[in-house]
């Protein structure tokens, strides 16, 4: 079957393959990740296991999870899409996400699980003033987490057009819905243990799923990854095998690929709901073996996508695939279908949607971690929250995200929120990964200068969103009639970044408040040492 | 738990049961300038540090040759494979490498003193504890 066939289907039914088929596989997945959720959740008694999921999870397990957390829909469809229609520039783009986790490995993972308990300001507040600095890590954990959640949600209605063949604005409404009740059920009922599985599961189908197919355009090209190239180059140009097809075009956009490529680099180590699965391990070398896993996971997934991505431009060709609904995220699921027809059609959408699920599911118990444990327990109950209450709060704040998530998703529906992902970085970037440096490695480093660092980071990444092209005053704005854009670029890291570690400096040097050296000395010993850290509860 | 000196256990006290304090008292300023604890220190940084940076810096040096040397990473080498596949490719075996590198760094030196000193620590806390 070539591609012009698969156009004329997709013109005709708007979807490809048999939506029957791919519902089908998919709420097989849904059984299955339900009865796991449920077996997962008998235990879920204490906050510890409700965030933590009982510290039982061993190094590969969580670095599965981890995996299954990081790699989101925009990774599988986006990254084979772009590479597919933009060539290397693509690729460029995971190699940011993976180099990433060396700081993540190098710098934070242990010491955060040695320092901390449940959330990213546990860490941030451990020898700082409690209730401002929690106040604020929690305020820049529930931004990143929003606009992420967002970008998902609406990934989610994309998806459905293509795969199930439903482009009312209703029907997609509905799968929204579906998705975000699924997600509140897991995470309600499963808490972080439910959570981990889902995301365990679906690392392991998408990896697999995207195994196969590897080898499958591989064997195509007799195994030999020169005669792939020249077959992309041949249907889609000479260019796609360099850079500069998308960010190559001019000045600014040489410049804007810089600052996302920092964003990239640095934002992961400070993304909210990453920093947080550490916790589910029993120590600190285990939170090691799991950043270990997710790197040779998530980097052999990558190169998955490189052949995925080039076998998408040769064997389908950029204007069939722009052509589908769903444009540049259709080239994975049309190569499927390409390659093994409706069933491992079937799959990859499946393992697309159980993506999408597994992520949101991450993100939400993140955010209502962070709001029960920072927000209600440690500053508006000031430590002193009933027994119990804090989790319970985490739940209803569970339902309230969702169905936040539910609306939002289905409001922006159409737009094109690829940047909300870009932003959730820049801010993780430039909010939290300045003070989660210097508050594990500077010694002086005080409560001013972790405030300003934080809501300098979050407000100049928002501020700079707001005022750039991507928002007004372009083509492909959400506000095309009116330009009050100041700001050229559409990624605020390149200011963003340096600005947060640049405040986070000035805020210390200026204040002449000593923190307390005792807990500063407590905080340095444990961090290296694992003293006294959060050990896994025994049931 | 040892929190008894610190606001931090007020602060960060939940429902969990292992968050209940034992009551032991430590003295983590003598113990971050014991011996040890500097030479773990010591030893942790100048691993991580001069590793992070060269990372970041051939991280940045292939960024800025793809985003502003077309011609020198569109130079072919074998058949199709340019020199920009091979320095992309390079970035993967780099962070494999030095994902390798840590890990066992981590397991031969850090470890076995972290391990010393965090029993060390737990004699003389249950030791303090008996005194009062």
């Amino acid at each position: 079957m070539n591609g012009g066939v698969i156009a004329a289907a997709a013109t005709e039914t708007t979807s490809v393959g048999e939506p029957l088929l791919n519902i089908g596989i998919f709420a097989a997945f849904v059984a299955i990740t339900l009865v796991v959720v449920l077996r997962a959740s008998r235990n879920n008694k204490t906050a510890a296991d409700y965030y933590a999921a009982g510290r039982s999870f061993t190094g590969p397990q969580n670095g599965t999870a981890i995996a299954g957390d990081y790699l989101s829909a925009a990774s599988f469809l986006g990254i084979c899409g772009a590479i597919a229609v933009n060539g290397y520039d693509g690729f460029l783009y995971s190699i940011g996400f993976l180099v990433a986790w060396l700081v993540a490995l190098l710098f934070v993972a242990e010491l955060m699980r040695n320092t901390g308990k449940f959330t990213m300001a546990d860490v941030l507040s451990f020898r700082l003033k409690q209730r401002p600095v929690r106040l604020a890590a929690a305020t820049t954990t529930l931004a990143v987490c929003f606009f992420y959640l967002l970008a998902q949600m609406a990934g989610a209605g994309g998806l459905v057009s293509l795969l199930l063949g439903i482009d009312q604005a209703l029907g997609q409404s509905i799968v929204v819905a579906v998705v975000g009740a699924l997600m509140i059920l897991y995470v309600l009922v499963g808490g972080m243990k439910g959570t981990t599985w889902v995301q365990i599961i679906k690392a392991a189908l998408l990896i697999v799923g995207a195994f196969i197919m590897t080898v499958w355009v591989l064997a195509i090209y007799g195994f030999n990854l020169s005669t792939l190239l020249g077959a992309a180059a041949e249907k889609g140009g000479e260019a796609v095998l360099s850079p500069g097809l998308q960010y190559g075009l001019t000045d600014l956009s040489r410049l804007d690929f810089v600052s996302l490529a920092l964003a990239l680099v640095l934002g992961t180590a400070g993304l909210p709901h990453v920093l947080m699965r550490f916790y589910t391990v029993p120590t600190a070398r285990e939170a090691r073996r799991s950043v270990v896993w997710a790197i040779w996971l998530i980097g052999v997934f990558y190169l998955f996508t490189l052949v995925l991505g080039y076998g998408a431009g040769a064997l389908i060709g950029k204007e069939t695939i722009l052509a589908a609904p769903g444009g540049v995220n259709s080239a994975a699921p049309l190569l499927a279908f390409e390659l093994g027809g409706p069933l491992l059609l079937g799959l990859i959408s499946a393992v697309a949607f159980a993506t999408i699920l597994a992520v949101v599911a991450g993100l939400t118990i993140t955010a209502a971690t962070s709001f029960a444990h920072d927000v209600y327990a440690s500053v508006v109950k000031k430590g002193k929250a009933e027994p119990g209450t804090e989790v319970r709060v985490a739940r209803i704040t569970v339902v309230v995200i969702g169905i936040v998530a539910i609306i939002g998703g289905i409001g922006v529906q159409g737009q094109n929120v690829a940047f909300l992902v870009a932003l959730a970085f820049a801010v993780a970037a430039s909010a939290n990964l300045p003070t989660i440096l210097y508050s594990l490695y500077w010694k002086r480093f005080n409560t001013r200068g972790a405030l300003w660092s934080m809501y300098g980071g979050l407000g100049s990444a928002v501020l700079l969103i707001v005022f750039s092209p991507v928002v007004s005053g372009a083509e492909t704005s959400i506000f095309k009639e009116v330009d009050f854009s100041l700001y050229p670029l559409s990624n605020p890291g390149i200011v963003s970044i340096p600005l947060g570690f640049l405040l986070g400096f000035l805020g210390t040097v200026t204040s002449r408040t000593l923190e307390n050296p005792a807990v500063a000395a407590e905080m340095d010993v444990r961090s290296l040492t694992g003293y006294g850290a959060e050990e896994a509860e025994k049931h | 738990m040892v929190y008894s000196h610190t606001p931090i256990g007020e602060a960060m006290s939940n429902d969990a049961p292992g968050a209940a304090t034992s009551g032991r008292v430590t003295d983590f300023e003598k113990a971050e300038a014991s011996e040890p604890f500097q030479r773990l220190k010591k030893t942790h940084r100048s691993f991580v540090f001069p590793l992070g940076v060269a990372f970041l810096v051939w991280y940045f040096a292939y960024v800025l040759l793809a985003d502003y040397a077309h011609e020198f990473m569109a130079t072919p080498v074998i058949g199709n494979v340019n020199v920009g596949l091979l320095f992309g490719l390079g970035q993967f075996v780099t962070t494999f490498a030095i994902t390798t590198w840590y890990v066992s760094f981590a397991n031969r030196r850090l470890d076995p003193l972290a391990d010393e000193i965090r029993s060390d620590l737990t004699a003389t806390g249950h030791a303090s504890r008996s005194d009062r």
